[in-house]
């Protein structure tokens, strides 16, 4: 069913890479995401989940055009079935895209929320902030605090209410829970969860994956700067058999509830990354395909999967 | 609003007390730097006389002074009559030392403020510049600028600017505060002016690239800031970055920045004034330890201490009410 809605963000191949050099004039290119895939439907939530270092921040920088200047982007993006180019993120962002940011150490420390939360926008947005802050139930002298005032969950409402503030189509949330006690993280997601019962579209990427699981339709598995699985939110409740990739599984085991158990390696550095399938070098049930060419996206049981194994 | 007044209040009370602490060091320093120097001040006193003067009358001008009592006796008399408002009288001016300071404090002023006016405003301008266009052309060139001006002695280039200005160009006047021969009273506004020009640029010269190098790595963390990069992605463009965050964010440091560099002013228009012959206090200062007035150094020390403190107080002041995280913890 899901499948047959109009998709709103549709990433096909994404490769980001950053220019360095490395010794005086030698340079070299640090692929950071590699061939991801991603797609995104309205009333939808898509989870990106993977551990840190595995591009995920990353991926809502390229989506917003954020990038630093020596990020070099490959492969395509497309919102609403136009390629989203330079040009139409200048248009978007802050618009129809918006993100919500970590924490309040992205709010000017010297401003006051209020008018942050208003944004630069004209005709000023003032009024609808107003009643989004009440929604939230931020008390009304809130838009006079400066950002050191707030407490965390205040903080996060404000940010909160800085994308909706523009009705925007596409919220972008980059790890909005860490540092959050359960009920906040929970208030949190249930907020995101209503924003997308509101048909909005919500990546939501963060590290709290037990909670993504609840909140979530869809889950992505990042590890290494790409997709190794994407899928439906309730095979991860269902436990490991129903998933597709190895790396979810071990992700799902290593939940403390699900016996905490780690496996052996690490994820590997941008500068060095396997030939084959990057997940290679830790899978246990590796074949001498999967170190020489790396795995295509294919469609398993209603997911997205890449590996040469699931079925 | 009421703790907003409290605030100031309280930090001009402790900073209040900080200055007449460091005052009375600063003048118990003085004391015994210059009681421990080879100046004789009846030395200077008798010179100062132009007449002749036998040892009795010298042995009575010196218990008189107070010469042979100790020398924290002889502190605790000057202090007494310094808090009562008597400096003394200059050795070289014959004349009472708060006059000469009061007189000369005015076209020190005209010139530090002149100078302080243009540093700052064109380091500021200067700063934003080459933050926005960071290690693009106008940034690399107005760096080597900056770099080039903070290491060129600011005396040297006075007198290059004599040279070309004045005397190869004829543009500016040689120096002075006023025309020459033009009585005091009839010299206008603008004659002062233009006598103020060459002088004030130099002493801008001195600070201005201090402040400008300052603002520009303030905006460059400024920009690479998280919050920029969440109004990045949020549409805003350069210039709206830099009316919206960048400004509030660096004006902060700079003004703390102006406001310290009272000291430097101060010390630079001894310079200044010297080169372009500028009646103010720092060529006063000069003379007056050149030719051993103490009296008159004595009380110029202690102005200058005092009106350091009182940029530095301005700058903490300030800071408070500009900055909310400070003003809201001081409450």
């Amino acid at each position: 069913m899901e499948q047959k809605k109009e998709t709103l963000l549709e990433i096909h191949n994404l490769s980001v890479s950053f220019r360095m050099y490395d010794h005086g004039l030698e340079q070299t290119n640090l692929r950071v995401i590699s061939d991801l895939h991603l797609t995104v439907r309205p009333g939808e939530i898509v989870a990106v989940a993977g551990s840190s270092g595995s591009g995920k921040s990353l991926l809502a920088s390229a989506i917003l055009g954020i990038l630093p200047s020596n990020a070099v982007v490959c492969g395509h993006l497309h919102y609403k079935g136009r390629e989203l180019t330079g040009q139409l993120q200048k248009e978007l962002c802050g618009k129809e895209i918006a993100l919500v940011p970590q924490s309040v150490a992205f709010l000017d420390p010297l401003m006051k929320v209020g008018a942050q939360a208003d944004g630069h926008y004209r005709p000023k947005l003032t009024e609808k902030r107003r009643k989004l802050f009440e929604r939230f139930h931020l008390p009304g002298h809130t838009e006079d605090l400066y950002p050191f005032q707030l407490s965390g969950g205040m903080a996060r409402r404000v940010l909160v209410s800085a994308a909706l503030v523009t009705d925007a189509e596409l919220i972008i949330a980059d790890e909005p829970t860490p540092g959050m006690s359960l009920d906040q993280a929970l208030e949190a997601l249930r907020m995101f969860r209503e924003m997308a019962d509101e048909g909005k579209a919500v990546i939501l990427i963060t590290h709290d994956i037990d909670l993504a699981f609840e909140f979530a339709d869809t889950v992505a598995v990042f590890y290494a700067g790409t997709t190794v699985e994407t899928a439906p939110a309730s095979d991860f409740k269902k436990g490991p058999a129903a998933l597709r990739h190895p790396y979810s599984r071990a992700l799902w085991e290593a939940l403390p509830q699900n016996g905490f158990r780690p496996i052996p390696g690490f994820q590997p550095y941008a500068g060095s990354l396997p030939k084959g399938c990057l997940f290679a070098p830790r899978c246990p049930y590796k074949t001498e395909k999967c170190g020489n060419q790396i795995p295509p996206v294919r469609e398993v049981r209603g997911g997205e999967v890449r590996c040469y194994r699931a079925k | 609003m009421k703790g907003m007044s409290g605030w100031l209040i309280r930090i001009f009370a402790v900073n209040s007390i900080k200055i007449i602490s460091l005052l009375l060091a600063v003048s118990i320093i003085s004391f015994v730097l210059v009681s421990a120097s080879p100046v004789d001040p009846v030395r200077q006193y008798i010179l100062g006389l132009g007449t002749a003067v036998s040892l009795e009358q010298r042995a009575e001008i010196e218990s008189y002074w107070g010469i042979d009592e100790p020398p924290a006796e002889r502190y605790l008399g000057w202090l007494f009559e310094v808090l009562n408002g008597n400096l003394g009288e200059s050795a070289i001016y014959r004349r009472p030392v708060a006059d000469i300071i009061g007189e000369r404090f005015w076209n020190s002023l005209a010139l530090m403020l002149c100078a302080w006016i243009l540093a700052g405003g064109i380091g500021f301008v200067l700063g934003c510049v080459m933050g926005m266009y960071r290690n693009r052309l106008p940034d690399r060139i107005l760096k080597k600028v900056c770099y080039l001006l903070s290491t060129v002695p600011a005396f040297w280039l006075g007198l290059l600017f004599l040279l070309v200005f004045s005397v190869r160009l004829g543009w500016f006047p040689v120096g002075f505060s006023s025309p020459i021969g033009v009585p005091g009273a009839d010299v206008s506004i603008w004659q002062r002016l233009y006598h103020l020009i060459l002088p004030a640029v130099t002493l801008s010269l001195m600070s201005f690239a201090n402040i400008a190098l300052h603002t520009r790595q303030k905006l460059a963390d400024v920009l690479d800031s998280d919050y920029v990069l969440f109004a990045r992605a949020r549409g805003e463009g350069q210039w709206t970055i830099l009316r919206r965050h960048g400004l509030r964010n660096i004006l902060l440091p700079a003004l703390t920045l102006q406001f310290a560099s009272f000291a430097e002013l101060f010390g630079g228009s001894v310079m200044a004034e010297n080169v372009f012959s500028y009646p103010g206090l720092g060529s006063a200062v000069a003379d007056a330890g050149l030719r051993g007035d103490v009296p008159l150094l004595l009380g110029v020390t202690l102005f200058s201490a005092l009106f350091v403190c009182a940029g530095n107080m301005m700058a903490n002041l300030l800071y408070g009410v500009v900055d909310p995280q400070i003003r809201e913890a001081g409450k």
